[in-house]
């Protein structure tokens, strides 16, 4: 695993990018079955007053998720 | 798990088989529209009740297909997949897995949410390649319309190989065409998705013909999920361990990889029927709104005045109801106790009437307070709560949505922790559900207030802070860090029975459907009255056997002594009847009870009269007053100012007056920290199916009331 690679929790609001693989073996289970596959496109939405949780867009969808969750998904 | 069995095998010996009634299960993601047409389907003729085991409610209902087809629908909890991945949804495989279950389906309605049609398949695929018959209720195709999604359902049916509705559960268009369809002779679906990896096979037909299973998928499903299936007993599950073992069989991978395959099948397959013709257009209107409403200053203003909105309905509107119902049981009592007479009659009415009117008395504030709850849901606001409130909750082990059971709280534990049901993680739920009653209730309100009259002087600092305004705020406060607090230790102490996530949709804003609403809160209200209400009747005869009877004939001897005393005083009939009431009292088996504790509450600065007190609370803590209204025969008046006057001149032991601050902080500290209201034990009681919460409950508050008391009054004595 590479240091620099980014995860969605490092996205600006507003910014897109294409999720490359999860981390976390079992949060995985969960976030595949909501549509965060490998290859998709996934846009940050917005956050919450506090900073955590925050929203993304996937599938033309809105997953509201926290950051811990967020810094699973890896983005190429 | 007998009842399991039970109803199977008498319904078999009573019924021919073939006119057995059909069972239809409801399934699909949240928010796909699936109670809104479970309530189309069964409108009032619904019931609800309990899957062994967990704290989900059972929806059934029975509904009219044709005329001489009446048939049992099953709504199953939301769920995104076959895996389950909270306590919740395990219920799901439990009962698709087993034929042998009592509401094993004939039929699946699978909602599907046509705006997002891709994730809601997921599921779909998976029930398919069960190969149980099925409909597909392709729902809410008009949001999807508004956001450009066309769906060419003749294509979706052929591709997908299974009979499509499309539907608008809302409004129900579409729904008598479902209910024609599903009542004719239904295949499963001709297509299935997951093709089984071939070197899965062995352990997949191994364990297929262990149990005599008709599906491959089935039996690939038992190799995943054997530890969860209730049904099977411990020599299956091992033989399945041992098969796993030897086959070197990888669940997570194997279920991510089945995961991604079926997503890649669906988006295929929907290329054929579906064109997206204005894509991004879709939240436009939802975010926008969102800027407003989680915005760090607004969004937080809006919410306060939502949840103070909702504080006043179950604080001050519900009273004019409550009131009727207390008027409404009084005169029913006075009229009976005019007509008859007896000790049984005395029963009917000062035991069980009143007892049904302790369950009566808290339908208002429920039915306002669920009002409020449903309407959130609906329109999708209650996610833009938690999301809001999630990061600060989380650090005391509580969940965004706990803040509205415990805001609730401060008018009535009761609905609160109902209110807790909407809390998706068990744990969360279960902290939620025990530290709301710490919260300080309108019950505790009457006991705050005469003993703060009677030790804290009515004087005002800086002109406006008045000092007995500032100790009630003490006490509120003080209950509101209790319970933060007790969430955090037992946030530390309680063991996760399942990973909490907090990913989930974040839905758009929706009008609510108001037949939605209305049936929540008869549903509320419903579970409440009998199943809470049950538990409250029984204590509330018990106390008052316990209050109006003592043993042997000593009621009598006290009344008989009491005469003649009052004709030696030559005191008034009141004053006389008064007094006859304090001593039959303590005389009673209430009596007893305190007198038989006052060692015990001795250190807290109580005596065999507070004793009493405590017990009668345990009714409804507002009932202190009156007990001691009548234990110091002041009368049933309540009079305050009086009943002030008397506790001021009661004398200790030594001639010294008994109510020193000292003695009243540690009751109020007691009123602060005790669980004494069986109300909420029973509805902890009912929403947590089991008596070790609210015993649990009991245990831990009285022991935080007793410490607290115990070092109050001490320091102060």
């Amino acid at each position: 695993m590479q240091k620099k690679q980014r995860s969605v929790r490092d996205l600006k609001i507003g910014e897109k990018g294409t999720i490359c693989c999860l981390q976390d073996q079992e949060m995985s289970l969960k976030l595949l079955e909501m549509g965060c596959i490998p290859g998709v496109e996934v846009k940050l939405n917005s956050k919450a007053p506090l900073g955590d949780p925050v929203t993304i867009i996937v599938n033309d969808y809105t997953l509201s998720l926290r950051l811990d969750e967020a810094a699973t998904i890896m983005l190429k | 798990m007998a009842e399991v069995i039970g109803p199977v095998a008498s319904a078999a010996v009573k019924t021919p088989v073939k006119n057995a009634i059909t069972k239809i299960a409801l399934i699909g993601n949240p928010n796909s529209g699936k109670s809104s047409l479970f309530n189309q389907l069964t409108g009032l003729n619904q019931k609800v009740g309990n899957f062994p085991g967990v704290t989900v409610d059972k929806k059934t209902g029975f509904s009219q297909l044709a005329p001489q087809q009446k048939v049992q629908i099953i709504d199953l909890p939301g769920t995104y997949s076959l895996y389950p991945k909270s306590l919740d949804e395990k219920v799901i495989i439990d009962l698709l897995y087993n034929k042998k279950s009592a509401l094993y389906p004939d039929i699946l309605i699978i909602t599907v949410d046509a705006s997002n049609l891709k994730r809601n398949l997921l599921l779909y695929s998976q029930l398919a390649d069960l190969g149980i018959p099925a409909v597909l209720g392709l729902n809410m195709t008009d949001v999807a319309e508004t956001h450009g999604i066309k769906i060419n359902v003749a294509q979706l049916q052929q591709d997908l190989g299974v009979p499509v509705v499309p539907l608008n559960a809302r409004n129900g268009v579409g729904i008598t065409a479902l209910k024609i369809l599903v009542s004719q002779q239904l295949e499963k679906p001709t297509k299935t998705f997951y093709e089984i990896p071939e070197e899965l096979m062995v352990l997949v037909r191994q364990i297929r013909y262990y149990f005599e299973l008709k599906n491959d998928y089935l039996a690939l499903q038992y190799a995943h999920q054997f530890k969860k299936l209730s049904f099977l007993s411990d020599a299956d599950k091992s033989y399945i361990e041992d098969l796993r073992n030897t086959h070197g069989f990888n669940s997570h991978a194997l279920q991510a990889a089945e995961t991604i395959a079926r997503y890649t099948i669906i988006s295929e397959l929907l290329l054929d029927s579906v064109k997206v013709t204005r894509a991004e257009s879709n939240e436009k209107f939802s975010n926008k709104l969102d800027q407003v409403l989680t915005h760090k200053v607004w969004g937080y203003l809006i919410f306060f005045g939502v949840l103070f909105l909702m504080f006043q309905a179950i604080f001050a509107w519900a009273t004019y109801p409550m009131d009727l119902i207390d008027t409404g049981i009084a005169t029913i009592n006075a009229f009976i106790q005019s007509k008859f007479d007896g000790p049984l009659v005395n029963l009917l009415t000062e035991g069980v009437i009143a007892g049904l009117g302790g369950v009566l008395i808290f339908i208002p504030q429920i039915a306002l307070l669920f009002a409020f709850i449903a309407i959130l849901e609906e329109t999708g606001y209650m996610a833009r709560v938690t999301f809001m409130m999630d990061k600060i909750m989380r650090k005391f082990g509580l969940n965004g949505k706990s803040i509205v059971p415990l805001i609730s709280g401060v008018a009535c534990a009761v609905p609160a922790v109902m209110a807790a049901r909407n809390i998706d993680n068990w744990k969360d739920r279960m902290i939620t559900i025990f530290v709301t009653p710490l919260m300080s209730c309108s019950a505790r309100i009457p006991v705050y207030t005469i003993l703060i009259a009677l030790v804290v002087p009515e004087k005002y600092y800086l002109g406006f802070l008045n000092l007995q305004g500032v100790v009630l705020m003490g006490l509120y406060l003080l209950g509101f860090l209790a319970a933060i607090f007790s969430a955090l230790a037992m946030k530390l102490i309680l063991k996760a029975k399942e990973r909490s996530y907090f990913i989930m949709e974040f839905p758009v804003y929706k009008m609510p459907r108001w037949k939605n609403v209305g049936l929540t809160i008869i549903e509320k209200v419903k579970t409440f009255v009998f199943e809470a209400g049950k538990v409250i009747v029984a204590i509330s005869v018990i106390l008052w056997v316990m209050a109006s009877y003592g043993p042997g004939d000593v009621l009598e001897t006290v009344e008989r002594e009491v005469k003649k005393e009052a004709l030696a005083k030559n005191l008034s009939a009141d004053e006389t009847n008064n007094l006859i009431s304090a001593h039959k009292l303590e005389a009673s088996y209430a009596g007893v009870f305190g007198h038989a504790i006052d060692p015990a509450i001795r250190p807290l600065g109580f005596d065999w009269k507070i004793g009493i007190a405590l017990l009668t609370s345990f009714a409804a803590r507002e009932v202190f007053v009156g007990t001691i209204s009548t234990i110091y025969s002041v009368g049933d008046e309540e009079n305050i100012s009086t009943l002030k006057e008397k506790l001021l001149a009661e004398k200790d032991e030594a001639g010294n007056p008994f109510f020193t601050p000292a003695r009243a902080f540690s009751l109020l500290i007691f009123y602060v920290f005790a669980m004494q209201c069986m109300s909420t034990l029973a509805v902890v009681y009912r929403e947590t199916k089991s008596w070790q919460w609210p015993m649990m409950q009991l245990i831990y508050m009285s022991g935080l009331a007793y410490v607290s008391s115990y070092i109050v009054y001490q320091l102060f004595k």
